[in-house]
């Protein structure tokens, strides 16, 4: 099989210290490009961050980030991803408690 | 309800869509992400649970977030269809291609945790192929009415369903889906019409994919979510308009006291509440009342097509979601571990 391209790479023109970098994620789209963005703009430390999905035909993601007082953005980016991690957990754990709980309206549906 | 969370709806144009809660917008406010706030703040309320379809609200997040579950829900959680199909004989009026396709979209009850996916340039194998034969002849009955149209009445087999699907299992299958055996999820689905001396014989190859393959491996008919709609009554609605303001909303909505005509909102079923907008067409009503949606209150809606059932597919999705967090996770560790290669050009080079 073909040598699969890299999850994640760095695209030219960042910063030595990656405090301002463009990251291409490949195989993704707004579905992770949205919910990363939000959770990069919750960061305190982050002055900027977008992303895009460039061309319909190529399948990956551009997520920009740009840093206040010279912090790498790589690190940003590893803590947003733990963090939408923990978000995740966090709301299926209280769906699964709510659904356990039994309190809701049960109704039979034909098809 | 705090003005911050709403979504101005007015006669023609919406107002304050944007989310806000990000550090930095508002001066001496906290917006980090903050884990401890978030679980105290989010609330998940199953509503209304069918076989067939799940009401649940989620309140307390971001509509990315909200979104990001809606699309894994509709192309990323993987389900079982046929894929390939090996037409030996067909004599039906429509053609393969046509046959092949409608066959395709048919919903199998196969649990897809139970296969693996079948990847371009892989064999297929017992894991990650599952086999039906699909065999029909109509014929003449004998013994038919002589004043009868009805080809129910007329014909053997005038109607190829789902139905007649038989899985033929291979290796371990027989094992593995002894609860369940494989079969559409509902045998009435009419694949063809036949009239005496046409036949169908068919191989069909199902496997495991996903919804941004082909819309037949969607494991939900629909996935979607609304904002919750919010009527704020500014005056009392004078007595004698009561009656048409009620009717200005959806049923349920506004409650009308029977004795003092004084009118409210029902907190409980404002939900119901289609946001027309009606209410701001008529000039007497001008200045008494506010539409909004809350903006981060979702009302989702989720029907099931597929092997799993309706309150399965959230949990699915978010385990899809964690998997591909986790992916990039590991990559983007990688590149800190491991930085400046070739690949990575920096700056003012």
């Amino acid at each position: 099989m073909a040598e699969l391209p890299p999850k994640v790479t760095i695209m030219k023109g960042a910063t030595p210290d990656l405090s301002a970098a463009t990251y291409q994620i490949h195989d993704e789209t707004h579905t992770i490009g949205n919910a990363l963005r939000w959770m990069l703009m919750k960061n305190p430390k982050v002055e900027f961050c977008g992303y895009s999905a460039p061309h319909p035909s190529e399948n990956v993601i551009n997520v920009r980030i740009q840093m206040y007082d010279n912090l790498s953005s790589l690190s940003a980016l590893i803590t947003a991803l733990s963090d939408l991690d923990d978000l995740a957990v966090t709301i299926e754990e209280k769906y699964v408690a709510s659904l356990n709980s039994g309190n809701y309206e049960r109704w039979d549906e034909r098809s | 309800m705090d003005a911050r969370r709403l979504v101005g709806i007015h006669a023609e144009r919406v107002t304050d869509v944007s989310s806000r809660d990000f550090p930095g917008h508002y001066p001496d406010e906290d917006h980090s992400w903050n884990l401890k706030k978030f679980r105290k703040n989010l609330t998940v309320q199953v509503r209304r649970v069918s076989q067939r379809s799940i009401d649940f609200d989620l309140v307390g997040v971001d509509a990315s977030i909200a979104n990001a579950f809606r699309r894994i829900i509709i192309a990323e959680v993987p389900t079982i269809c046929i894929e390939h199909v090996y037409v030996y004989n067909n004599t039906s009026v429509i053609v393969d291609e046509i046959l092949a396709q409608r066959i395709g979209l048919i919903p199998l009850n196969i649990d897809p945790k139970k296969m693996e996916m079948k990847e371009a340039d892989d064999e297929s194998t017992d894991r990650n192929t599952m086999v039906f034969e699909l065999a029909l002849e109509c014929t003449r009955k004998k013994d038919a009415p002589k004043d009868t149209t009805d080809p129910a009445l007329l014909y053997e087999n005038h109607e190829l369903l789902s139905g007649h699907l038989v899985w033929t299992p291979a290796g371990e299958q027989n094992e593995v889906f002894r609860d369940k055996p494989p079969a559409p999820t509902n045998p009435n689905i009419v694949i063809a019409k036949l009239r005496p001396g046409q036949g169908i014989q068919m191989t069909l190859h199902a496997v495991k994919g996903f919804g941004k393959d082909h819309a037949k491996f969607n494991p939900a008919a629909t996935a979607s979510y609304r904002l919750l709609p919010h009527i704020t009554i500014k005056k009392p609605i004078p007595v004698h308009l009561a009656e048409k303001f009620q009717k200005c909303f959806s049923p349920g909505v506004i409650r009308v006291d029977p004795r003092t005509k004084a009118v409210s909102v029902d907190e409980e079923n404002k939900r119901r509440d289609t946001v027309s907008r009606e209410v701001l067409r008529h000039p007497e009503f001008d200045g008494y009342v506010e539409l909004s949606r809350v903006r981060d209150f979702f009302l989702f809606n989720i029907e099931s097509e597929s092997a799993y059932l309706p309150q399965e597919l959230l949990p699915e999705a978010i385990s899809v979601f964690r998997g591909k967090l986790s992916s990039i996770r590991r990559a983007a560790q990688a590149l800190l571990e491991a930085p400046a290669d070739e690949d990575v050009v920096m700056g003012d080079s």
